[in-house]
């Protein structure tokens, strides 16, 4: 069942191509304004990085935090148009699938648009992949996007459908993924050696996203069912 | 006292963000109770 | 009939005792309690501060219990929904007043209003957290419908809190060399000093309780007046329906 709704949200947006055709251009903007806002010519550290390079992976992670908004609310629109969220509920589909149903959907296009964004990075900051991170930088971004995409699909699910309740999205969410923003950040930092930082310094903060994700994988499951219930 | 502003700052907003809000809730209880029969009411 | 009021006899004396509590604050903090060797006279904010920052956390954790009562109890009575919700609106109000007085501390003693060390940022992030726990109870729909959705933002704002500090310490914890270059921020409190920051915790705490209690029956007089309403409304448009029928 849950497979099921996973598949039918991405069908809707293969077919939509929202995501593709206005949250990625979206999600390059910032990238772009990012380095209007804080490419400098003088270098702050010594080890050669320009400030570009060095805040790249909190570029990343803080581009991603705002496309995901955009997901969030666009997963749960395809709902809201045509009371698709309580038929669905009134037809007697489990929350538990769809939470895992919708949650894995947004998972796939947050997992496709950070991989953009890290390209992007590397066109245009510099950025420079290290062979030794890779390991550490491909678990950092599943992991972070499964706690994402777990944690946006909770929340959505409250804040989706009347009006007024769109603006609270950005609100409840943001605060909530303090932890990713911080803990992906720096693994990602170590992942490519930005101020040459040991790759093993990484891990811990990785861990510390894998707990984010567990939790509120688990918190998601049990809590949306009642947060949608109307 | 040379930071004086600062300390008797730090006493006027907090005590008068509660009196602030204290006065809001009082006002706001009034008007609640005002149309209320008096077995609506649980505490009296 | 009665002046109309939320309050008893027992919340008047309660009420009276409160204001007692901060004259006597007053008192002590800007008056008969000395300066401190180290941070001179800025410490008497402390006495408003501490206070005020022990309240708004036992303010959240009554809002956490209270949210997990409602949901998990046979019976969930909404009497512990609104006890979260005034809770919680008194707490941001304790949490406001922290946050302020703890930058006018921090610009007298380090000369800065802000610091991203630890406690600071998981301060600032609980703040802005129940503040969007307010904004959740304001969705409308009915009683049970808003007590349900607060009571699972709480429980999992209380979920989420560990998180943030654990993962705030161990960013701070990477630089080190700001706090180890500060004064320390600790205040060494003896005889007089204590026994004002004592004065101030019993204050804020008795403050703090007239303030939910009075709240708390706001809400409930509200949703009473909420629940006539619809009643009225529904009988109306009953009285309405049958009368077309006859006419």
């Amino acid at each position: 069942m849950a497979g099921l709704v996973a598949r039918k949200d991405l069908r809707v947006e293969g077919r939509g191509r929202v995501a593709l055709n206005q949250v990625l251009p979206f999600a390059f903007i910032v990238m772009v304004m990012f380095a209007f806002a804080l490419e400098r010519l003088p270098t702050p550290a010594n080890t050669g990085d320009t400030l570009l390079e060095l805040v790249a992976p909190g570029l990343i992670w803080l581009a991603t935090l705002f496309s995901l908004l955009l997901l969030v609310q666009r997963s749960f629109a395809i709902e809201a148009d045509d009371g698709a969220l309580d038929a669905l509920r009134v037809a007697g589909v489990d929350p538990v699938a769809l939470f895992l149903g919708k949650a894995s959907a947004l998972a796939v296009q947050l997992a496709a648009l950070e991989a953009v964004l890290l390209g992007a990075a590397l066109l245009l900051y510099g950025t420079e992949l290290r062979a030794g991170g890779v390991v550490l930088l491909v678990a950092t971004w599943l992991t972070a996007t499964c706690g994402l995409a777990a944690v946006g699909t909770l929340y959505g699910g409250l804040a989706a459908g009347a009006r007024g309740r769109e603006t609270l999205l950005p609100l409840l969410l943001l605060p909530v993924v303090a932890p990713v923003l911080i803990g992906a950040t720096r693994a990602v930092e170590a992942a490519l050696g930005i101020e040459d930082t040991a790759i093993a310094d990484g891990w811990p903060w990785f861990g510390v996203v894998a707990v984010f994700a567990v939790a509120f994988g688990a918190g998601g499951v049990l809590a949306f069912g009642p947060l949608i219930d109307e | 006292m040379e930071d004086a502003g600062f300390i008797v700052g730090s006493y006027a907003v907090a005590l008068g963000a509660i009196a602030v809000y204290a006065w809001r809730v009082l006002a706001r209880a009034r008007r609640a109770t005002a149309d209320l029969p008096e077995d609506a009411k649980p505490w009296t | 009939m009665t002046t109309p009021s939320t309050g008893t006899r027992a919340t008047r004396a309660l009420g009276g005792s409160a204001l007692g509590g901060v004259g006597w604050l007053l008192a002590f903090g800007l008056g008969f309690s000395p300066s401190d060797r180290n941070q001179a006279e800025s410490v008497r904010i402390l006495y408003v501060h501490v206070p005020s920052a022990w309240l708004a956390y036992l303010a959240f954790v009554v809002t956490a219990v209270a949210s997990g009562v409602y949901l998990f109890s046979k019976r969930h009575a909404l009497g512990w929904d609104r006890l979260a919700g005034a809770s919680a609106e008194v707490g941001v109000l304790f949490m406001g007043i922290t946050l302020v007085t703890g930058m006018l501390w921090g610009r007298l003693t380090w000369g800065v209003f802000w610091e991203w060390d630890a406690r600071l940022t998981t301060t600032a992030f609980l703040f802005v957290t129940y503040i969007g726990y307010l904004a959740v109870r304001r969705l409308g729909g009915t009683h049970e419908q808003r007590a349900r959705r607060s009571a699972v933002i709480a429980l999992l704002a209380v979920l989420e809190i560990p998180l943030v500090h654990w993962s705030v310490r161990l960013w701070r914890s990477l630089h080190q060399e700001a706090t180890v270059l500060r004064p320390d921020g600790e205040v060494k409190m003896d005889g007089l000093m204590l026994f004002s920051l004592f004065v101030g915790i019993v204050a804020f705490t008795l403050l703090y309780v007239w303030l939910v209690i009075h709240r708390q029956r706001t809400m409930a007089a509200e949703d009473a007046l909420e629940d006539r309403g619809l009643d009225a409304a529904l009988a109306a448009r009953r009285a309405e329906a049958t009368t077309v029928e006859v006419g």
